[in-house]
């Protein structure tokens, strides 16, 4: 680890101005990211502005029917939270599928949005990266692949955003709450993360020294109903192979009204499945037309040769999860379908 | 669970009871201290710089700005390091190449230290290691390993009894089965503490014997023994990796070589755990079994292909189990293995067994399929009367008696014949069976133990044996209480100190049989020399009794595995809702610390089957998913219900103490068995450990 320089902000405005002046300085939040990186020689930063002390720690509901979620919060908190378990329960399941119980105490809702890839190849100095290091080639599009992009992947990078939180707050239109030296403003939440393209040392379209104040959530009704799927190579403490973020609203003849779905571990951002979304929209909930939207989403997947099996993989999850929630919806009040505590929350 | 049985001088019933750990609440209250923790005034850090090239030649080092780093003590490197002995005669497995760390300039596995930086901190000695600036001179390397390489080796003549091509059978299994590389990931990493005062040495050092490294670092530096002393009271798991030494420990001691009267601390990083202390080989093992239609084996074929090092050999003789397990009057048993340039294997948990019991427990269960044949009844037709390998009679077997109970206990009768057949909401359910064998092996060694009466009915018994959390603090004050009669808190256990009288390895399972039957001789000698009101200070000592029948008897444990699987129907997803083993191994000296090596050798079998691969990316020639998020070892969460038995065997002909060893018999045959049971669950037949969710996702229909 390199020597570095520790400072404490004042505010939120204040945090964002250390940083932006300072193309070495770095937010320091739950750390449990950002001083991996830096013990790996991933990151380096100069300077690091320490940010938990700010007001930025409670969840609050909005007038208009949403809540506000501080950048501070704890994943641990937030999981925990009455507002979201009552409300947004897809979002506590996510959270809580994340990391282990120690992460998830340290680790701040804006700091689990920023994480970086899990890509070995990243996080290995040895190797080349052309996301640690722009130019030097991706190591990945010939070696390993198991947790690797099969959507949106450009030929200078095949890594996955590992968030499962981001997944379910993709899901849920969620908007992030910005703040640079001026002023503030609202990203939603699928403008911001990118796609590698051929910047793949961007993970986000935030700039440097733009501070992440919060996350507001809409207010959603069949978000009461939505579930969170995560598969992995491990009950628990790994990264997702797929999961899947979905809600849906039946109209009273049945049909689905409205449906959310959302992917986690297929693309170097969550990925919202619009496609799919548009092909279950006002049309009968089916079995059928479930994997027929799977498969809709799916058309445009290009795995790699170390990954193929997560297209059908991701097809099969889309379409038992969009079951699995629309038992929920059915049965009106949560408990008249089958699986609300399935195993996939241990 | 043990029934009584009449046993040598069994005064207490301290033998075989199970009483907590002497030194658990040390442990417990963080008294305990491990290498790396000793509290030392004057400690310096050292942090290796390793390669970044498999192959070739460092051309330049260039260590000016770590020098003027601030903290930095000494910078190392092939150029200016303490020369160490090139004709050292090392014991047992120790790996010259791999030890005569910073001696040349050649570089021959990537990760390969190539200098090092003491400091007054950590974190100083970890950034000056970063300022270190390499240039190497690189050559093509090769890592890639592969059953299909035309260069392979045949490192001793394939074993031959009868003539396996002559076997006669309508039945034939052909397959290939494979296990991946795996790295040893004790919870403390390999760790040592060095001081040099003047022309001696000593070592806090996490081991998995003192005297192992006194031998070999006094080789190593041209040094009488006795200017070498070597603490290891408590070790934090070694699984074989701390028995032979490995490349951290010699940079520890020339590090703490520039820097006279420090105590230089250097604990492997996780990630350093992955390229600097040996792994168990990956196999690919081509097994041919031949039988009639009633699935009698005429002959049994494995070779098993595995990978080694240029820079030394190591074979993870997986084919050898295969020589004992079953009948059949034709068989052949033979390895291959390619000499890469990576770094050398080493012991991992029943080397050898573990991954040699994968494929041809496999392939047994896939014979018992063939025969339309229980796959316990497959195996009890198979029992053999001796020894295959040797022809001599077995001291004792109870393979058939573990299956057979074990199928009780786990409930095996209510099994449907075929697979698929069960399903359970979105679970395909499915059990399976597998043996387990780990043979009786000579203590590597030998061993002393120092019996004195302390006055007041106290005893101290001394021995350098390291208790890598096995158990052997407890279990050898059982051993000496039973011996001499008195309460388990009147005898003081003294471990874990070269200082101490001599003791084996621990390794091989051997730690029971070896000290346990040498404190028993040496309490038996106290008291036929002072009687049973001796003097305060008498004292006895006895070393190693020689086993009489050793020669005489082919000497194994075995034991029978069942699992519970359960397979998702729209993911794939495996779960092991439950484990069960009994096991036959001889003498049980402590039934609660034997319950802990059963379960967690059963525990790391899972870990194998479900989970644990090193991805070796041959371009580089490392090992990339190198550490606990990337390198997957079983979570509490895949953890369910692992319940370990035992029966109770009497195998005087073993030793003394009628122990056979316990340490790595649990992780053998696991794999196999929840293989077996994922196969009857889906249909599926899966030659490949880890088994993991894509295998089953066009079963399921996914």
């Amino acid at each position: 680890m390199n020597p570095f320089d520790y400072r404490r902000a004042e505010d939120a405005a204040g945090a964002a101005a250390m940083v932006a002046d300072n193309p070495a300085a770095a937010f320091l939040g739950g750390g449990t990211n950002l001083v991996d990186h830096m013990k790996l020689g991933v990151a380096a930063p100069e300077v690091l502005v320490d940010i938990t002390h700010l007001p930025m720690d409670e969840v609050e509901a909005l007038p208009e029917g949403g809540v506000r979620i501080g950048a501070n919060v704890r994943n641990s908190d937030l999981a925990a939270h009455p507002l979201i378990r009552r409300r947004y329960p897809v979002l506590s399941q996510a959270l809580l599928s994340g990391a282990s119980g120690q992460l998830r105490n340290l680790a701040t809702t804006a700091g689990n949005l920023l994480q970086r890839t899990r890509c070995v190849y990243f996080q290995d100095t040895s190797t080349p990266c052309n996301k640690r290091e722009p130019g030097t080639g991706c190591s990945a599009l010939e070696g390993y692949q198991r947790y690797h992009a099969i959507l949106g992947a450009s030929p200078d990078c095949v890594a996955v955003h590992p968030s499962d939180m981001a997944v379910a707050l993709t899901a849920l239109d969620a908007q992030v709450v910005v703040q640079d030296a001026a002023t503030e403003r609202r990203v939603p939440i699928a403008r911001l993360h990118r796609l590698p393209g051929e910047a793949p040392e961007h993970d986000t379209v935030l700039n440097h020294g733009d501070l992440i104040t919060a996350v507001e959530l809409p207010d959603m009704p069949m978000a009461v109903h939505a579930r969170y799927r995560k598969v992995r190579d491990r009950a628990s403490f790994a990264f997702a192979l797929v999961s899947v973020a979905a809600a849906m609203s039946l109209g009273a003849d049945g049909s689905v009204s409205d449906v959310r779905i959302a992917l986690g571990g297929v693309a170097h951002k969550p990925w919202r499945a619009l496609r799919a979304e548009e092909a279950l929209r006002d049309g009968p909930a089916t079995e059928e037309r479930f994997a027929a939207a799977a498969r809709a989403e799916l058309a445009e997947a290009r795995p790699l040769p170390g990954n193929t099996f997560k297209v059908a993989l991701a097809r099969s999850a889309i379409t038992a999860t969009l079951r699995q929630v629309h038992a929920e919806a059915r049965g009106g009040d949560g408990h008249g379908g089958p699986g609300g505590h399935g195993e996939e929350q241990r | 669970m043990s029934t009584t049985s009449e046993r040598p001088a069994a005064r207490t019933g301290a033998i075989g009871a199970g009483p907590r750990r002497v030194e658990g609440p040390a442990k417990v209250a963080g008294t305990a201290a491990y290498a790396y923790e000793y509290r030392a005034a004057d400690a310096a850090y050292l942090a290796p710089v390793q390669a970044t090239i498999a192959r070739g030649r460092v051309a330049a080092v260039d260590t000016a700005a770590a020098e003027a780093a601030e903290g930095v003590l000494a910078v190392l490197w092939h150029g200016n390091a303490p020369r160490l002995r090139t004709d050292a005669e090392l014991p047992g497995l120790q790996q010259p190449g791999e030890l005569h760390v910073l001696q040349s300039a050649e570089v021959h596995y990537r990760g390969q230290p190539v200098a090092a930086v003491v400091a007054e901190t950590f974190e100083a000695a970890q950034h000056a290691a970063a300022l270190v600036t390499l240039t190497y001179e690189q050559l093509p390397h090769d890592a890639e390993f592969s059953a299909g390489r035309t260069d392979l080796a045949t490192p001793k003549e394939d074993h031959r009894q009868g003539d396996v091509k002559a076997a006669e059978g309508e039945v034939v299994v052909d397959q290939t089965y494979t296990t991946p590389m795996q790295h040893n990931n004790p919870m403390e990493p390999h760790s040592t503490m060095a001081r040099w005062d003047g022309e001696a040495i000593t070592l806090h050092e996490s081991t998995q014997g003192a005297h192992m490294v006194r031998e070999t670092v006094a080789e190593l530096l041209g040094l009488e023994q006795g200017r070498v002393r070597v603490v290891a009271p408590y070790v934090g798991g070694g699984f074989g990796s701390k028995g032979p030494l490995h490349a951290p420990t010699v940079l520890a001691v020339l590090g703490a070589r520039a820097v006279p009267h420090r105590s230089v601390k250097l604990a492997a990083t996780r990630r350093q755990m992955f390229s600097l202390v040996g792994y168990r080989s990956p196999t690919v093992q081509r097994v041919r079994l031949r039988a009639d239609a009633q699935g009698r084996l005429s002959g049994i074929d494995v070779t098993a292909t595995v990978q080694s090092a240029r820079l030394g050999d190591f074979i993870e003789e997986a084919a050898g189990p295969a020589k004992s397990m079953y009948a059949a009057p034709n068989r052949r048993m033979g390895h291959r293995a390619a000499r890469l340039d990576v770094p050398v294997p080493t012991w991992m948990r029943a080397p050898g067994e573990c991954p040699g019991m994968f494929g041809p427990e496999v392939a047994m269960d896939e014979l018992a399929v063939a025969c339309g044949l229980d796959p316990i009844e497959a195996r009890v037709r198979n029992e053999p009367e001796r020894d295959p390998a040797t022809g001599k009679p077995f001291s004792t077997r109870n393979l058939i008696a573990c299956l057979r109970e074990g199928a009780d206990r786990f409930g095996w009768a209510d099994r449907p014949a075929e697979p698929g057949a069960r399903r359970e909401g979105e679970w395909l359910v499915g059990t399976g069976v597998a043996a387990s064998f780990y043979p009786v092996v000579p203590p590597v060694g030998g061993s002393r133990a120092l019996v004195r009466h302390a006055g007041d009915g106290r005893y101290v018994v001394s021995l350098a044996a390291a208790d890598i959390g096995t158990g052997a603090w407890t279990a050898l004050t059982q051993v000496a209480a039973d011996v001499l009669g008195v309460p388990l808190e009147h005898v003081e256990v003294r471990l874990g100190d070269s200082a101490l009288p001599l003791a084996s390895l621990a390794g091989g399972s051997t730690g029971m049989m070896s000290w346990g039957s040498t404190v028993h001789a040496a309490a038996t000698a106290f008291r036929r020399l002072h009687g049973d009101d001796p003097a305060p200070g008498a004292e006895a000592a006895a070393d190693l009794p020689e086993v009489a029948h050793r020669d005489d008897y082919a000497m194994h444990a075995y034991g029978a595995q069942f699992a519970e699987v359960r397979v998702n129907t729209d993911t794939g997803e495996i779960r092991v809702p439950r484990l069960l083993g009994v096991f036959a191994a001889g003498r049980i000296v402590n039934a609660r610390t034997a319950r802990s090596q059963f379960v967690g050798g059963m525990t790391m079998g899972l870990s194998m089957a479900l989970h644990e691969e090193s991805v070796l990316d041959a371009r580089f020639g490392h090992v990339v998913n190198a550490d606990f998020a990337e390198y997957h070892i079983a979570a509490n969460a895949d953890v369910a219900d692992i319940q370990a038995h035992w029966i109770d065997e009497h195998d005087p002909l073993v030793n003394p103490l009628g122990a056979k060893g316990i340490g790595e018999i649990g992780i053998v045959g696991t794999a196999a068995a929840v293989a077996n049971a994922a196969y009857h669950a889906t249909g599926v037949r899966v030659r490949r450990v880890p088994l993991r969710l894509d295998d089953f996702l066009d079963a399921v229909g996914a």
